[in-house]
């Protein structure tokens, strides 16, 4: 069958080359957990796949290459083209499609697994069964779920939270299903049903379409990460029903590194995990608030204006946000900062920890435009910075600037950590209309005495303000 | 492997995996995740045993699928984490340059 089959599966040389593979993607993460290493570690992790892949196709007994250079063959021409093709700017969204198309293969493999102990015609041993059930449902959750997601972020369905009534009921309705299929299937472990197993799927595909509906587009990251820890359970499960030690290991890990990962970026918000997913941000305070927009006095300004309060000003602080990053404003705004400097005026970036829909994705994009390192600032650190600030730009951001997180008990973002730049002398707004942010809640800033809106495109705007700068 | 044996190697690769992640700066959050996403990728091991010993049509069809599945995990996520990075180093000068040039077009 497989010229090449040198390893017997289960075998004392395939394992050793699996926990080779294991201990690389241990020691990529780590590395990826510092800046100068970062690099470095997605290389060692690489290869560690890469270990991990030519074990597999090593093992005694592999055969239909045909099928298999097919289905690797598709997938890396994708996975390259996606890859190099996609803006800095999308690369959120492109985690959750990766991260959906891995689940898509859990789920997959959990079927075909199903339909293999079926065709053996004897009783399935739970420890397989259990493991393939989990798979299938997290697997199924994960990869619809992330679908959504995606949908989301590229603006195919509207990123406001969406929720058809009853949603809650609904949702522990299908996993009380869900559940029960399970158990039904693993009770009659010795003729599984495989048409119950196919409903169990489309049953979890739905679960994972609603809980991600109703969830806004500014929790987005929250939930990608979510998903991407249960995508890694997911491959563990499957990894116990093929008894494979390498897919235990990289499952578990990401699905614990992921967690942590997960919790620090909900804690970045105020905010549980809980409470991202079952919550949302609240429909009737948005509402309302759009009501009142209309009639609120708010100053408006040009970009000669905006050029000229920031070439006379000593320090300007830049609030980058997602706004930002869909004008593709890194370049434009970085020129605005390079014309500030030969005047002598002291510019620095505000880094909220979720602007943006990812933790870093404003980082990302502001390394991309050659920003200085040392010139991107943490919130924690800028905050007590703000009062001795001239002026703040806020570019395309929104929530993470809204004093009400401070000043409303009542407000649905209350208690999130802001940018205060409330605090700044001058505060100009870049944004295409006075429209609330993700969290769907209208800003008070907006309409603060020393607040100008510039409303117009971030990145037109920028190159205007620039260009208005050079004259002055 | 016994069943005891597998949860055992479970429990201890979450401790690590609780470990290895703590303290990451902010900047690092998005290509981490990417990078973890990539690893999870590995469940194309999981396609490739299927369809290698597979003998039966719609199981071919499933399995090539999660293969493909996988690839573009594995793939598409070890590239994207390397570019996100890539941004981040000091010295590759002419990238930078190059992402430069093409936003320097509707300069």
């Amino acid at each position: 069958m497989n010229p090449l089959a040198v390893l017997q599966p289960g075998g004392d040389a395939a394992t050793a080359l699996y926990i080779v593979a294991f201990s690389l993607f241990i020691v990529g993460v780590k590395r990826g957990t510092h800046p100068t290493t970062a690099k470095q570690g997605n290389l060692v992790a690489a290869a560690g796949m890469a270990v991990a892949v030519v074990t597999t196709l090593l093992l005694d007994g592999i055969g239909n290459w045909g099928l298999i250079a097919l289905g690797l063959g598709i997938g890396t021409a994708v996975g390259v083209i996606a890859s190099v093709r996609v803006k800095m700017t999308e690369m959120p969204q492109m985690v959750a499609l990766y991260n959906g198309v891995g689940g898509g293969a859990v789920a997959l493999i959990a079927w075909s697994e199903i339909r293999h102990g079926i065709s053996l015609g004897e009783e399935i041993p739970l420890d397989t069964l259990i493991p393939v059930l989990f798979a299938a449902v997290v697997g199924s959750v994960s990869f619809w779920g992330s679908n959504i997601a995606f949908a989301k972020l590229q603006d195919l369905i509207p990123t406001r939270p969406m929720a058809v009534p009853g949603q809650q009921a609904i949702n522990v309705v299908l996993l009380i299903g869900i559940v029960a299929a399970c158990v039904s299937i693993a009770i009659n472990n010795d003729d599984p049903n495989q048409a119950i197993f196919i409903a169990i799927l489309i049953a979890a595909g739905l679960l994972g379409n609603l809980v991600v509906l109703p969830i806004g587009g500014a929790d987005m990251p929250v939930v990608i990460s979510l998903l991407n820890a249960f995508t890694g359970l997911s491959a563990a499960a499957a990894g116990f029903a093929l008894d494979n030690v390498a897919l235990i290991v990289a499952g578990t890990l990401v699905g614990s590194s992921g967690t942590i990962l997960t919790m620090e970026m909900a804690t970045a918000m105020n905010r549980s995990v809980a409470n991202v997913l079952f919550a949302g941000f609240g429909g009737a305070p948005a509402g309302g608030a759009a009501g009142s927009t209309e009639e609120r006095p708010h100053t408006s300004i040009g970009a000669q204006d905006a050029a000229i309060k920031l070439a006379y000003a000593d320090s300007v602080v830049i609030v980058p946000g997602y706004g930002l990053a869909v004008a593709q404003a890194q370049h434009a705004i970085k020129e605005v900062a390079d014309e500030l400097e030969k005047r002598g005026v002291t510019v620095s970036y505000a880094i909220h920890p979720v602007a943006g829909r990812m933790p870093g994705h404003m980082n990302v994009l502001l390394a991309e435009a050659d920003v200085p390192y040392e010139q991107l600032r943490e919130m924690e650190e800028i905050n007590p910075e703000m009062p001795r600030t001239d002026v703040a730009v806020i570019v395309g951001a929104n929530d993470v600037t809204n004093p009400a997180a401070k000043n409303d008990p009542d407000s649905p973002i209350a208690g999130m950590p802001i940018i205060e730049v409330d605090q700044a002398q001058q505060v100009i707004v870049i944004k295409r209309s006075l429209s609330p942010g993700f969290a769907g809640i209208d800003n008070d800033l907006f309409y603060e005495a020393n607040t100008s809106m510039l409303f117009a495109d971030a990145k037109q705007a920028a190159a205007d303000i620039a260009a208005e700068i050079q004259q002055l | 492997m016994s069943v005891m044996t597998e949860i055992t190697i479970f429990v201890l690769a979450a401790f690590v995996g609780f470990e290895v992640i703590s303290k990451v700066p902010t900047t690092l959050h998005t290509p981490l995740m990417s990078q973890t996403n990539a690893i999870h990728g590995i469940v194309m091991l999981g396609g490739l045993i299927v369809v290698g010993y597979a003998n039966d049509p719609l199981e071919y069809v499933i399995g090539t699928i999660a293969i493909a599945f996988g690839a573009i995990n594995i793939v598409g996520g070890f590239m994207v984490t390397d570019r996100m990075l890539g941004m981040f180093s000091k010295k590759p000068k002419p990238k930078a340059d190059a992402a430069d040039g093409k936003g320097g077009g509707d300069k």
